[in-house]
């Protein structure tokens, strides 16, 4: 069914946005882990976006997008008020979460910062001590700062160019941190796929239950056409029904990041293509 | 024997089957219109006239949906298409499109009594006539008898999860009898396998459409975009009053080879590759977003309808050459005989009696070539086809640059997680009870791929019609 845009944020300028939709039925659901399959328009295709937030009063869920190709673009146009033509979910198994002792460590980077903040957010609501690290290539570019500040209970920034936090990588202050606490339950990563892994590879030498959520390509997301096919532990999973997250130990990153080339030059055409199109368009606006 | 114009039938029980009419192969490999063109009236005359009108029809048991068959032939004759479409709409929801794809020759033609000694009537060829000639007509006014179409029992609902054949059907034959029926799809367009996994030049999406619309005509409302066992489960309908459920949720996870390699980029599964150029209409990219791999050596893994759409498909978007590899001989192909005549036509190379070892990739993970190995037939298996037999040390590499899978699918999980109290088998298909579709919850009902694995679009639609037919008993006395 077709879905309103409720408010309309930009992260970065030009480059991310937030959109909170009108679903209720998705919102009824959600859980943190979960996400949605959209198509913008009529002849568009079905991309997978984790959802950020949920409101389940205002019937609600926020969703927040990288512009990166033709239908993200689109999305990018679009304004408070227009509609997409399909949402559908909420997709994938909820995140396992529960009570535990110690303190859960939610990494994040880039757009799935926000992905991180749902996941954070259920920690929080469950009780958990929530320490938050996340990263960006300079302040500009940091998403969720403030959203992540009301209920974390520490939240660690570090910036390529150290213009905000430490100077350095997501991982240093992690690696720090598990060297100074021994008590940390579990580490959780969404990002880039590098970033995922780079994690799981800090946190193997602390045997610190790792969780990572993966952004494999999807085409129907329920369980039925077998693109996001991942390999975790040597047997094939699928990021769909059986994920979107999975032991980061386990998981073949060189593998999932080169499956996700496969479609690069196709997405570059149609994205040229959109933007040859709409020129117009946007110097109008 | 014949119970209209007996001097006509003799002729035209002798006369050769009417052949169809069918785009030119060499033209039709570089388009997505559809390869047969349908009968004319008078080939569809010609063809009705062969038919015995036997009293005990065997065409009629040979079909899962028991249509009967004699009694929508003879009003062709008669010239009386209306009540030939009628007697059609009576058992079957979807007469356009099983004249397309059903494997006729294993069911009501393959059970008729002229192919004992020659060829039998090409029942396929004219359901699809009948119900083309009906297609821009008026729904109601074709089932009921009239324009209002107002249901009769406002106070009963029925709800059917999944938009595919078994839902579909369901929905046609309660609808009919005036009950309310809502159909929750959890892709963007209603019709299941029917727009996802047929293609466009076996069954055009225009076709599927307008039997939906029948439907909509009769008050069924369709409801995209809800997954069943996410956006809404079997509690909430039931919490919701619907009086009946029926679960036809269709094939789940499609399987793999389990050989090396099969996660390169370029390995795709047949659901994957057709889901892309059907439901995204990748065929038309980039003026449709959804982006479909172009391969120039094609090899495809299976031999049912499934695996000749892929082949025909990836034909159609460029390939230079497409094989089916396949571990035993043509004569063990499962496709519909039409499809595998069909593809060869069209240049299709088969490479029986080879099974997949290895998928060979470059340093970035594209896939290269394939391995396989050379086989022979051996003892019958449990199927009561000869079994692929590996001879030893006999291999080969070819190039390949594109892989599609299409040797079946597994049972979707979500239904199964988040019903309490739902029985499922080993495999994690729906367990029901054969006679009334009935599941191990009173009152909701399961048919199709999600209770018997992938079978056929008129098995799923007898299954629905099964389910229907008891529903309707209880609901309405």
């Amino acid at each position: 069914m077709p879905s309103k845009i409720v408010r309309k944020r930009s992260l970065i300028p030009g480059q991310t946005s937030e959109l909170v939709l009108d679903a209720p039925q998705i919102a009824a659901k959600a859980k943190p882990g979960n996400f949605v399959i959209l198509r913008v328009c009529e002849n568009g295709e079905r991309i997978p976006l984790t959802i950020a937030d949920t409101d389940k009063q205002a019937g609600t869920i926020t969703i927040v997008y990288l512009v990166l190709g033709k239908t993200t673009a689109h999305l990018e146009t679009l304004k408070e008020g227009d509609e997409i033509v399909d949402l559908c979910g909420p997709l994938g198994k909820d995140t396992d979460i529960h009570k535990m002792d110690g303190p859960v460590i939610c990494v994040g980077g880039g757009t799935g910062i926000a992905a991180m903040h749902h996941i954070a957010k259920g920690h929080h609501m469950a009780g958990n001590r929530v320490i938050t690290v996340i990263g960006a290539r300079s302040k500009d570019l940091l998403l969720f700062y403030d959203e992540l500040s009301k209920f974390a209970d520490e939240v660690l920034v570090s910036t390529n160019d150290g213009s905000f936090g430490v100077q350095g990588m997501v991982t240093d202050l992690l690696k720090d941190r598990l060297e100074s606490d021994t008590t940390v339950a579990e580490v959780v990563a969404v990002g880039p796929v590098p970033m995922m892994e780079a994690v799981a590879r800090v946190t193997k030498p602390f045997g610190v239950k790792t969780t990572v959520s993966l952004n494999s390509i999807m085409v129907d997301g329920i369980g039925m056409c077998g693109a996001c096919r991942v390999s975790v532990g040597g047997k094939t999973k699928f990021a769909c029904v059986d994920g979107p997250e999975f032991d980061g130990q386990e998981v073949d990153f060189k593998e999932l990041g080169s499956r996700l080339q496969a479609f690069k030059t196709m997405e570059q055409i149609s994205y040229e293509e959109f933007k040859k199109s709409h020129v117009c368009t946007c110097s109008n606006k | 024997m014949c119970a209209h114009a007996p001097t006509n039938k003799k002729v035209g029980s002798k006369a050769p089957r009417t052949a169809m009419p069918e785009q030119d192969p060499r033209q039709r490999v570089r388009n997505f219109s559809e390869v047969t063109t349908g009968y004319t009236p008078e080939m569809a005359l010609a063809e009705a006239q062969r038919c015995l009108q036997c009293k005990k029809p065997l065409c009629r048991k040979g079909c899962p949906v028991e249509i009967d068959i004699p009694g929508f032939i003879a009003p062709i004759l008669e010239g009386d298409l209306d009540k030939a479409y009628k007697v059609l709409r009576d058992t079957n929801s979807l007469p356009a499109v099983c004249g397309r794809v059903c494997p006729q020759e294993t069911q009501c033609e393959g059970a008729c009594i002229l192919g004992k000694k020659g060829e039998p009537v090409a029942i396929g060829r004219l359901e699809r006539f009948v119900a083309d000639t009906f297609m821009a007509k008026d729904a109601c006014e074709e089932i009921t008898g009239t324009q209002a179409c107002t249901l009769e029992r406002e106070d009963l609902k029925v709800a059917c999860i999944g938009g595919g054949p078994s839902s579909l059907t369901v929905a046609g034959y309660l609808s009919a009898l005036g009950i309310k029926v809502h159909v929750f799809e959890a892709l963007h367009e209603v019709g299941g396998v029917l727009v996802y996994g047929i293609p466009e030049f076996r069954l055009p999406k225009a076709i599927v459409r307008r039997e939906i619309d029948a439907m909509r005509a009769l008050g069924v409302e369709f409801h995209t975009n809800w997954v069943g066992g996410k956006t809404i489960t079997v509690d909430d309908l039931k919490a919701q009053g619907f009086n009946a459920i029926f679960i036809g949720v269709g094939a789940g996870l499609p399987k793999f080879l389990r050989v090396p390699g099969e996660n390169l980029i370029g390995v795709f599964s047949a659901n994957e590759y057709l889901t892309r150029v059907n439901l995204g209409r990748a065929y038309e990219f980039p003026k449709s977003d959804t982006p479909a791999y172009t391969g120039k050596n094609v090899v495809v893994f299976g031999a049912g309808n499934v695996a000749m759409d892929a082949a025909r498909t990836a034909m159609r978007l460029g390939a230079d050459k497409v094989s089916i590899a396949y571990r035993r001989t043509e004569n063990e192909m499962p496709a519909r005989l039409e499809e595998l005549h069909h593809a060869k036509d069209e240049g299709l190379e088969l490479l029986c009696l080879h099974a997949p070892i290895e998928f060979k990739g470059d340093e970035k993970g594209w896939l290269k070539s394939i391995v396989l190995q050379k086989m022979q037939l051996g003892e019958p298996d449990e199927s009561g086809r000869c079994s692929p037999v590996a001879c030893d040390g006999q291999f080969c590499e070819i190039p390949c640059d594109m892989a599609v899978i299409a040797v079946g699918t597994g049972s979707n999980p979500l239904i199964g997680q988040t019903t309490p109290g739902l029985e499922l088998n080993k495999w994690g298909y729906i367990v029901v009870n054969e006679e009334t579709g009935e599941t191990s919850i009173p009152n909701v009902y399961a048919g199709g791929d999600i209770v018997t694995g992938a079978a056929t679009v008129i098995s799923a639609m007898g299954a629905g019609r099964r389910a229907a037919k008891e529903i309707a008993k209880r609901l309405l006395g």
